[in-house]
């Protein structure tokens, strides 16, 4: 397969609510979200309940992805930063790491200058978090140990779903 | 690729349904839409044309339950069906799970469907996949029109590997949820394997 298996842990999961919720202070932002390249949440921090996150994320995700084929065609590697400018509320979409997205939404009380700067500091820390998730995945992997919680489900749990 | 994190205990997974355009992959996802509980679903997104035509994709979210503590959730996409959309289809194809192809079962739309199923496994190549180790299931949509070819006939061009197969009226819902299950099953049970 051509990307391995996203796996996210409690630690590197508290890490990385740590460095957004960091950010959207100090961006003074609105919201937060980080999203997988295939269009996952995984996770989001502000006022989050105001917003369909799902919805937000599988949209991002087809913007890059659409940006990125644009990109292509002319003979860029991929537009790292999207910027949509709206009459009250505005969106700061970047790629992290070549693999996350991070939306930042953020209204008249921040500007677009402070949540690039802020952006271009949290990202950084981003990219080690999820460099090391990658390393941790492939290490167990070659480990063989295995804590995924699919391997011992039986047929019955599955048909269970659909009942 | 499924996406699982075992902080928010929630496994995600991305099902595609392709097929030449107009054969119905809108309607089925509309239909799955309708007939879900609202706790369940989430909101149908269509990137659609004026007309109605898929611009760049359908998305349905669902909530299927938990297994062993964990929430299971499904991705529903389409692609656009017409053939000069082939950039847009790639795209959507990255990290997905399993795929439903939708055959248009009249009679003089089989090239059309002949020739998307090529370009299925043409694009799913170029990510790296191979259609034959997919979670993979075949839905012959249109059962009811009069020019509707046979089962036979139509497994015959469309279906030499002998997956799963499914018949359908995405219109009166026949089908549709068969052919889900069908291809989140397979979904689950290739996790069950590992990686």
């Amino acid at each position: 397969m051509s990307n391995p298996q996203m796996v996210m842990y409690d630690e590197e999961f508290q890490e990385i609510n740590g460095v957004i919720e960091r950010l959207l202070k100090e961006a003074n932002a609105k919201v937060i979200f980080l999203v997988d390249k295939n269009g996952q949440l995984i996770s989001g921090v502000g006022e989050t309940e105001r917003f369909d996150t799902t919805s937000l994320a599988s949209l991002t995700a087809g913007n890059i992805a659409a940006t990125g084929g644009l990109a292509k065609l002319i003979g860029e590697k991929e537009f790292s930063i999207l910027f949509h400018e709206g009459e009250k509320d505005n969106l700061h979409i970047s790629i992290v790491g070549g693999r996350v997205i991070l939306v930042v939404l953020f209204d008249s009380r921040s500007s677009l200058g402070l949540v690039r700067l802020r952006v271009k500091k949290s990202s950084e820390e981003l990219s080690m978090i999820f460099e090391k998730l990658v390393k941790k995945a492939e290490d167990k992997e070659k480990r063989g140990v295995s804590d995924f919680p699919f391997a011992e489900i039986t047929d019955d749990d599955i048909d269970n779903l659909f009942s | 690729m499924s996406f699982i994190n075992y902080a928010s205990r929630e496994i995600n997974c991305k099902i595609v349904y392709y097929g030449p355009g107009l054969c119905g992959k809108t309607t089925n996802l509309q239909y799955v839409y309708q007939k879900t509980a609202p706790d369940a679903k989430g909101k149908m997104i269509s990137l659609a044309t004026e007309t109605e035509r898929t611009l760049f994709f359908d998305f349905l979210p669902l909530a299927l339950g938990e297994i062993r503590g964990f929430k299971t959730r499904f991705h529903l996409y389409t692609v656009p069906g017409q053939v000069f959309y082939d950039a847009s289809r790639k795209l959507i194809l990255k990290g997905v799970d399993g795929v439903v192809f939708v055959a248009d079962s009249q009679e003089e739309r089989i090239d059309a469907n002949i020739e998307s199923l090529e370009n299925l496994r043409i694009n799913l190549k170029e990510q790296g996949y191979d259609l034959d180790k997919l979670p993979y299931v075949v839905q012959y949509n249109k059962r009811d029109l009069p020019s509707a070819m046979t089962v036979e006939e139509l497994r015959r061009e469309l279906n030499p590997t002998n997956v799963l197969e499914f018949e359908a009226c995405a219109t009166t819902g026949e089908g549709v949820f068969e052919t889900l299950k069908a291809v989140a099953k397979l979904i689950l049970i290739d996790l069950k394997k590992g990686k």
